[in-house]
């Protein structure tokens, strides 16, 4: 009894009262796991069926038809690819190119706005991008079609009916969805490399565009990072690209082809799958779709965070929530 | 040209190719929002906002019960996802570089980065197929499974933010390292939380896909959890593939309401967080 009063706190066991403290905020953060683990279980358990059935062939075949029980999924497969293959080639520059102006070449009282309003991008829903795709962009893309002349036509790239609806509304609708968290994360990686880099290039006489030049190569692993996560934000993509991409299980290299994609068919037909088997075989499109993300925004985050880690910035969360101001442009 | 105007030029084209795809990112932000703006207040009227939708195909009409359904569909998602995301983020504040926060974490953005249509089929095959129903609680499980890996990376982000000092002075008050989380760390944290948990709610309510197959819409006002409700990014969807172009008009209504409410909540947040981070160092 030597000061009764002093504590604030009272002191009760502080080794049990901490114990007790980590395994139940413990326990429930095991809920995050869980979760994590239980999705994976449930796709695994309601694709059962298909797997067994059709085992790697329901990749290779191209003929979905529900009514007479054959389902292969290569063309579902094929259009997530290319769309979001294609997607990630045009806007992977414009990201970068957004990221190095923000924050290497702009003023700086235009940083904040510019990171700001390319953000804005990622906070509208996939709906009202899929809204401004059908009534909007479709009907451009419809003029272009038509106005493109017979020979260019010819080729395999643009050949199809000029409806509008296909890869190309896809594709553009994508990028524009992917810019912003690419160049948000592309954005954290300049920020990352040490100015010693590009003070030591414009030493030696470089220009602006060889200094930075310098400062991506030593960013690239982060770079990279950051184009894998948008180009996994774009394979998940479901209603924008359902809203404008035709809906066809048909593969195609033309751009101006009504395609399909794994997510799309997963929003249009789910509620339609009238037996075991049908709802089997798309789950098992759903189970390839997680594992394939998965894998996709792992790497990237590995890269991402293989060269923050090697800086003296902290490493933070990889994922540019928008509109938070988490990051201090 | 000599060696040095070369370089000089390169530079120059690579600077204005940089500056040009802000612009090209630019453009169709403006133009969404222009058309947003354009066909969307013109359709925003009272019965827009207060009548519930007509019969297929009959004129009038509104998204009344859309806007109900969303507002509980959220509610739900965060009675989920609230306690959950912010134990979680907090347990991986506190225990920092062990094992099982490491884990978390990882599940964490695992969760982060499952396609939000993923989600849907998970719900869906815990929610809906044992009762063979879809419902309001399916709908708000498959946006609460979304929001939480948000809100436990934002409350980890921020309880970061809370200086060490505070925590030390407590723990040299004699508290204990779970009185001193709780009542000292957690507080001082509590309004960014809060305004993580906005800009979460943001993110979400304005999925469709995840409730495509749980909550389902519903053409009737409803707010029973155990039905079908509607939300209002489904609505949209169902309006806008539509034939009607009295339809098409609503959707837009509609896709200008959610977006004023998004940019809203996420505008708030932003701003809540700079003032958060000032005062924090």
């Amino acid at each position: 009894m030597s000061s009764p009063k002093l504590p604030l706190f009272r002191r009760r066991r502080p080794r049990a009262d901490d114990a007790f403290f980590r395994v139940a905020t413990g326990a429930v953060a095991a809920v995050v796991i869980l979760l994590a683990a239980a999705i994976a279980f449930e796709l695994l358990r309601n694709s059962k069926l298909s797997i067994a059935k059709f085992g790697l062939k329901f990749w290779t075949g191209t003929i979905w038809d529900p009514v007479s029980g054959e389902f292969g999924a290569y063309p579902f497969l094929w259009g997530t690819l290319y769309s979001s293959i294609l997607a990630l080639l045009v806007a992977g520059p414009i990201a970068i190119g957004i990221a190095v102006f923000i924050s290497e070449l702009a003023p700086h009282w235009m940083r904040r706005p510019l990171a700001f309003l390319t953000e804005l991008l990622a906070a509208i829903p996939s709906i009202v991008y899929g809204l401004w795709g059908v009534f909007v962009l479709v009907p451009l893309i419809r003029r272009l079609e038509v106005g493109m002349p017979e020979s260019i036509r010819k080729l395999p790239i643009f050949s199809g009916p000029p409806v509008g609806v296909g890869m190309l509304a896809a594709v553009m609708i994508l990028s524009i969805m992917v810019i912003p968290f690419s160049s948000a994360v592309a954005r954290e990686v300049l920020r990352a490399v040490p100015g010693s880099q590009r003070e030591a290039a414009y030493a030696l006489g470089a220009t602006r565009f060889e200094a930075i030049r310098a400062v991506l190569f030593h960013g690239r692993t982060g770079v990279i990072g950051a184009l894998l996560l948008g180009l996994g934000r774009a394979l998940g993509e479901t209603m924008a690209v359902t809203m404008v991409i035709g809906n066809n299980p048909k593969a195609s290299l033309s751009l101006f082809a009504p395609q399909h994609t794994m997510a799309a068919v997963l929003a249009n037909e789910f509620t339609e799958a009238a037996d075991d088997l049908y709802l089997n075989a798309l789950v098992e499109i759903g189970l390839v779709l997680f594992v394939v993300t998965l894998i996709v925004n792992a790497l990237s985050r590995l890269l991402i965070w293989s060269l923050e880690s090697g800086s003296r910035v902290k490493p933070r969360a990889a994922e540019p929530v928008p509109a938070t101001g988490s990051e201090a442009a | 040209m000599n060696r040095g105007a070369r370089r000089r030029a390169i530079s120059a084209v690579f600077s204005a190719a940089c500056a040009a795809s802000v612009l090209l990112a630019l453009l169709p932000l403006a133009l969404i929002l222009f058309y947003l703006l354009q066909k969307g207040i013109g359709a925003l009227e009272w019965s827009f906002l207060f009548h519930n939708p007509k019969p297929v195909g009959e004129p009038g009409g509104g998204f009344a019960n859309a806007i109900v359904g969303t507002l509980v569909l959220l509610g739900l998602a965060a009675v989920f996802a609230v306690p959950v995301g912010v134990i979680a983020g907090l347990y991986v504040a506190e225990y920092r570089g062990t094992r099982f926060a490491n884990w978390v974490r990882f599940a964490a953005d695992a969760l982060n980065g499952v396609p939000s249509i993923v989600v849907g089929i998970f719900a869906y095959s815990v929610a809906v197929m044992p009762v063979r129903r879809f419902s309001a609680l399916a709908g708000g499980f498959a946006l609460g499974v979304m929001m939480i890996p948000i809100i436990a990376r934002t409350t980890e982000e921020l309880l970061r933010l809370v200086p060490e000092s505070l925590r030390d002075g407590a723990l040299a008050l004699g508290a204990t390292r779970a009185k001193a989380a709780w009542s000292v760390v957690l507080p001082a944290a509590l309004p960014g939380i809060l305004t993580g948990i906005l800009v979460a709610l943001a993110r979400i309510a304005g999925e469709t896909a995840p409730l495509l197959f749980t909550a389902f819409g519903n053409r009737f006002f409803s707010t029973r959890l155990d039905q079908p409700i509607a939300a209002l990014t489904v609505q949209i969807y169902t309006y806008a593939v539509s034939p009607y172009e009295d339809w098409h008009r609503q959707a837009w209504a509609g896709a200008f309401l959610l977006v004023v409410v998004v940019f809203v909540l996420s505008v708030i947040a932003r701003l809540a967080t700079r003032r958060l981070e000032r005062m924090h160092g």
